[in-house]
């Protein structure tokens, strides 16, 4: 079953294209890399499918219900979590707190709101760091806090942005473990990555941008070998 | 369960520092206790001026504070509340008793009304539109004959102490007492405000909006509730304060120093703190009275002098303001390791 629909969605700026009739679906509990060079519109992709920036142009359809243009809070009262490619934690309240500020979505008693984000916490693996602001915590940690807040909500869809950029080569291995064991969650999920060796292994399908427009989409293998991916964005990629 | 799980989950939601509860069980029954001492005029309109200038600046935390909104036109809800309880005593005879919450009413309607396209505005441009929207308030009170324009209102004064009127002649002990119960309801539901779930929804506002949205929050609609609960709090001081001085005019009530002053003692005590508003008043309003009394009139804008003072130190050594002074396992939300 398709959890997301899209359909020619655009999106200009100034007169310039940062998404050009973009068209591509996802289904449900799949994973789905999204990949291209710095200023491919990427970002923007997943800000008009959330909501923070208003299309142009297109369709979205989430299940079958239309989320084009709709408010972002509206879309994530949905089932539409998502994650910053510039980290958003809520810098001066504590771990806890930023999750359980998700988890009050579904629950409204606080102890209850408190028990469930300190088991998505748990999930995560940050349960000893449940009482530390956010604003002490590592890029990955951090990492860790906006993937837990946002599964807080329960989402049906989860778009993550760069999950695995600017932290370190020893904290990518659990990041990429993190979102596998998600997906196991049966929650579907939307990755942008850099890093072509991990959309590789995660994703069941890759969406292809450059210069805001879909140059590929398709399974793994299939963009790897494409001769307009690796033009525009893999250029000397090492398949093995 | 994991053990590391059952531990965390076992674990109280809010620290209950019973030796802090003492504390303040204790100061509570001396506040009670103080005007039994004898205490003269002064000193009852000292403590009246803290708890009056300590649930205003509480007031302007919550929307402040809490939401992230800096309101400089918080003066405008005094106003009304003020005017709301003078005018209808004198012209029908309603109990200001009544009158406070009619004078809440209409705060929260024009709360309401100013927050809905102001709010939409962010940072410096909110700031400035509540500073204009104060303002005119102050412009359009002067030119209302219906409520005595430039000259105000002069509440008809009782013969004899009355509670019904709420005005008492012989004593201040009375408004020590009115002004305390409603300080420490007022701080009790901020309390609360601040431990339920809209208070972890309106930091989460304050922190980063985008955020917020993202996790199902109507940011708009939060702003516009931190405000209107904040209007509601800020207008039965007006109220309180027009039966305690029984003469208010525009440039009194509404001036825009009133929005400047609990903007000085929210952050001097800690703003988006439930403590912060009270340490600040307890601090800045004896500067102010004193300096009142020492060098005549207003304090010869001394006052204002020393607030400007302490305010760089505190902003330059303690920007989290004197609260931060006090641990935090022992005032604030659970944060221990």
């Amino acid at each position: 079953m398709k959890i997301l629909t899209v359909e020619n969605l655009s999106k200009s700026f100034g007169g310039i294209d940062a998404n050009k009739d973009i068209s591509f679906d996802v289904e449900e509990g799949s994973i789905l890399g999204v990949i291209g060079p710095n200023g491919a519109g990427k970002s923007t992709l997943f800000d008009l499918i959330t909501g923070f920036t208003k299309p142009d142009t297109g369709k979205v359809k989430f299940f079958d219900k239309n989320i084009f243009g709709i408010s972002p809070d509206k879309i994530s009262n949905l089932g539409v979590g998502r994650t910053f490619q510039k980290l958003k934690p809520f810098a001066d309240q504590t771990l806890l707190e930023n999750v359980m500020i998700g988890a009050f979505v579904k629950e409204k008693d606080i102890k209850r709101a408190r028990d469930r984000a300190l088991e998505i916490i748990d999930f995560v693996d940050l349960i000893e760091k449940r009482h530390h602001f956010a604003k002490e915590l590592s890029t990955g940690q951090r990492k860790r806090l906006e993937m837990a807040r946002a599964m807080a909500i329960d989402p049906k869809l989860l778009l993550m942005d760069e999950v695995t950029g600017g932290v370190d080569q020893k904290t990518i291995p659990g990041l990429v473990e993190l979102v596998k064991k998600l997906k196991k969650t049966g929650v579907t999920i939307i990755t942008i990555e850099h890093n072509i060796n991990i959309i590789m292994e995660i994703s069941d399908n890759v969406l292809a941008l450059d210069q805001g427009k879909r140059i590929a989409f398709g399974e793994p293998k299939e963009i790897q070998n494409n001769k307009q991916v690796i033009d525009a964005y893999l250029g000397t990629f090492d398949a093995a | 369960m994991d053990s590391k799980l059952a531990i965390a989950k076992s674990e109280p939601i809010w620290n209950t520092n019973n030796r802090v509860i003492s504390i303040l069980a204790g100061l509570i029954i001396l506040l009670f206790a103080l005007p039994l001492f004898g205490m003269n005029s002064f000193y009852l309109h000292l403590f009246i001026m803290i708890f009056m200038h300590a649930v205003m600046a509480q007031s302007w935390n919550v929307i402040a504070g809490f939401s992230g909104q800096i309101s400089l036109g918080h003066g405008a809800f005094f106003g009304i509340g003020a005017y709301a309880t003078s005018f209808f005593y004198m012209e029908y005879g309603i109990t200001p008793w009544i009158s406070i919450f009619f004078g809440m009413f209409v705060s929260a309607i024009f709360a309401v009304l100013i927050g809905i396209p102001m709010l939409r505005l962010s940072g410096h441009y909110f700031a400035i539109a509540t500073l204009l929207i104060g303002i005119s308030f102050q412009v359009v009170f002067q030119r209302w004959d219906l409520v005595g324009a430039a000259s105000g209102l002069w509440v008809t004064m009782t013969p004899e102490d009355s509670w019904s009127a709420l005005q008492f002649h012989s004593s201040k002990a009375p408004y020590y007492y009115v002004f305390l119960i409603f300080f420490l309801i007022t701080f009790f539901l901020v309390w609360l405000l601040s431990r339920s779930k809209l208070g972890y929804r309106l930091r989460a506002v304050r922190d980063d909006p985008q955020a917020a949205l993202s996790l199902c929050i109507n940011v708009s609609n939060y702003k516009i509730i931190a405000y209107v609960i904040s209007a509601m709090i800020m207008a039965p001081m007006g109220s309180l304060f027009a039966q305690y001085i029984l003469i208010i005019d525009p440039d009194r009530v509404f001036n825009i120093e009133i929005s400047i002053i609990v903007l000085l003692i929210t952050v001097l005590g800690g703003i988006g703190n439930v403590w912060g508003p009270i340490i600040g008043a307890a601090i800045l309003v004896p500067i102010s009275e004193y300096s009142r009394i020492y060098l005549g009139g207003t304090g010869g804008a001394v006052d204002l002098i020393f607030y400007g003072l302490i305010l760089m130190i505190i902003c330059i050594f303690r920007p989290n303001g004197l609260i931060s002074f006090i641990p935090k396992d022992i005032l604030e939300r659970k944060k221990q390791r």
